[in-house]
């Protein structure tokens, strides 16, 4: 999982070739911490298909919104480079696998 | 094989945690199935004023860690799982999870609590997390400096409309009563008024809610004029109450027909075994205390009702020789009378027979199952089995020649 913020989302996400899920979070967020490990874990499954970043919402509040992402937790999936999906609230691992088969 | 449990608990919010503390405390071997982290509904709010022993308040998250830890200090295991299916009719209840996984028990405890209620505005679910939010403390952060709208006005919406204030810029609180008119407690609707940043527009509701993949305003109706104005906001939040999670509960006959599990005040359903605790069951006041209250109650009525299970299934079933039952009822006096000359005929016949007494009063359940309806009645078993019934009075001769029919070789 990488780590991104407002200065390196753009290099990382926006400019990346290929799939690319970005979990969205906040600290005070407890279904995203829940959620969290899960993800690492698809990420090192997957780790040929897709990159997997994480960004802290609380700390990069207009990166997020201007992302269209207002409500925690979300999972945003970018291909190259642009937005194709996303799965919001209630959001279950499973969900997360199977909308990754489907574009990866 | 998979091992059996003596309780499984499904759901862990403050009524699943208490069952479980209660239970795997009475030595019961008690397992949470809980779809995601532990803590419900009570880990979604930040201000928690009104449980006993906190006069200053505690975070809904805090207690809920708590409760969480207390129970697995007892041997309660907690998994993270969803229950999709039961089967709630055996003596030995099934339950599927999402997973994959089944589940047995002799007792399940029913505690899938609530979800908020939507209203289904127009723009509601195509905006939920794009600024539709129905929990405060996860998604506060992000309206900082901006303008939120609150709809509801019972103790949840006020309550956390002030917590928003904290974050957002304004708060607008949509109130369908008359200016002033609040459903929440005095001591959160004085706060509210007090607080600046808080603004009220009363008499009225949601209509629409507007944005092109984000919030971006709301079309509020004014329901004495029916006058429409649209007001810019950045967010919505809606606390107007909730609605049980029962859905994998349907047609299981245990349900109202709002959702709401029925139970008795033993927390009993109309399954035996099966019990409900907290907010999903039909009940005058949904908080956290009178959800751990109810978990209580559900995990020691269970914990009765394995203990009389076991011991008919010793005293009656296992039995090695012909077993006279006699159900009687202490406000039936006929029965009290019958009860005393079954001890005689059975002191009688020594070792040849066993005498087992019932008292339906406090057992509703053996006589039910056996269709014992009349006061006093008898059964008479036979390797595990009930072959024959009197129901009312009897005399000694007719005792004899059922035992009798009884000792003959099948
Ligand atoms: C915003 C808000 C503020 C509140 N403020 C207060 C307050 O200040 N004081 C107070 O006393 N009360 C408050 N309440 C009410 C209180 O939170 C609830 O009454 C209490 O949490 C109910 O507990 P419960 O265990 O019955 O259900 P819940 O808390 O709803 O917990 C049920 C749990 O079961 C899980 N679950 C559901 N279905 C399944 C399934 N099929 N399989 C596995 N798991 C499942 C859910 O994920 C959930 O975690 C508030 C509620 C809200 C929403």
């Amino acid at each position: 999982m990488i780590e991104v913020d407002k200065k390196t989302f753009e290099e990382e996400v926006l400019k990346a070739e290929g799939l690319v899920v970005v979990d969205f979070w906040s600290p005070k967020c407890e279904p995203c911490k829940e959620l969290a490990p899960q993800v690492a874990e698809l990420a090192e499954k997957y780790q040929d298909k897709a990159k997997f970043c994480m960004l802290d919402t609380a700390s990069n509040r207009r990166l997020a919104i201007s992302q269209k992402v207002l409500g925690l937790p979300t999972i945003g999936f970018y291909k190259d480079g642009e937005k194709v999906a996303e799965l919001t609230k209630d959001v279950a691992v499973e969900d997360i696998e199977a909308k990754l088969n489907e574009l990866a | 094989m998979s091992e059996t449990y003596d309780i499984i608990v499904v759901g862990g919010g403050p009524a699943g945690l208490a069952a479980g503390i209660y239970g795997s405390r009475s030595r019961l071997k008690t397992v949470i199935l809980q779809k995601g982290t532990p803590g419900g509904q009570a880990a979604t709010t930040a201000e928690l004023e009104n449980y006993p022993g906190f006069p200053r308040g505690t975070t809904g998250p805090e207690l809920m860690k708590a409760m969480r830890e207390h129970a697995e200090s007892f041997g309660t295991e907690i998994l993270k799982e969803e229950a999709i299916d039961l089967d709630l009719d055996g003596e030995i209840k099934v339950v599927q999870t999402k997973s994959g996984k089944e589940y047995k028990g002799k007792i399940v405890i029913l505690a899938p609590g609530a979800a908020p209620r939507t209203l289904n505005i127009k723009g509601e679910k195509e905006l939920r997390g794009k600024g539709v939010s129905y929990c405060a403390t996860c998604d506060a952060d992000f309206f900082e400096e901006l303008d939120v709208v609150v709809v509801g006005n019972g103790d949840a919406a006020i309550e956390e409309a002030i917590y928003l204030t904290k974050f957002a810029e304004t708060v607008t609180i949509i109130v369908i009563h008359d200016q002033g008119t609040l459903d929440c407690n005095k001591v959160s609707a004085e706060k509210a008024f007090a607080n600046p940043k808080i603004k009220w527009v009363w008499n009225s509701v949601l209509e629409e809610i507007k944005g092109d993949g984000i919030v971006e305003s709301v079309l509020i109706k004014n329901i004495k004029t029916n006058e429409i104005a649209e007001l810019e906001t950045n967010g919505v939040f809606f606390f107007v109450g909730t609605v049980p999670k029962t859905d994998f509960l349907k047609g299981k006959a245990l349900l109202n027909e709002q959702g709401y599990i029925l139970t008795n005040e033993r927390m009993e359903t109309s399954l035996p075994g099966v019990y409900a605790a907290g907010d999903a069951r039909d009940k005058y006041l949904r908080q956290v205390i009178t959800a751990a209250g109810d978990g209580a109650v559900a995990a020691f009525a269970a914990e009765k009702y394995l203990a009389e299970e076991e011991s008919f299934t010793e005293q009656v079933l296992k039995a090695d020789k012909p077993v006279l039952v006699a159900f009687w009822a202490p406000q039936v006096e006929e029965s009290i009378a019958i009860i005393a000359e079954l001890e005689k005929i059975a002191d009688k016949l020594g070792d040849a027979v066993k005498l087992v007494k019932i008292d339906t009063y406090r057992n509703e359940r053996v006589a039910k199952r056996y269709q014992i309806e009349k006061m006093p009645s008898v059964l008479f078993f036979s390797r595990g089995k009930a072959a024959a019934k009197i129901s009312g009075s009897f005399n000694e001769e007719t005792i004899l020649s059922h035992l009798k029919a009884l000792n003959q070789p099948e």
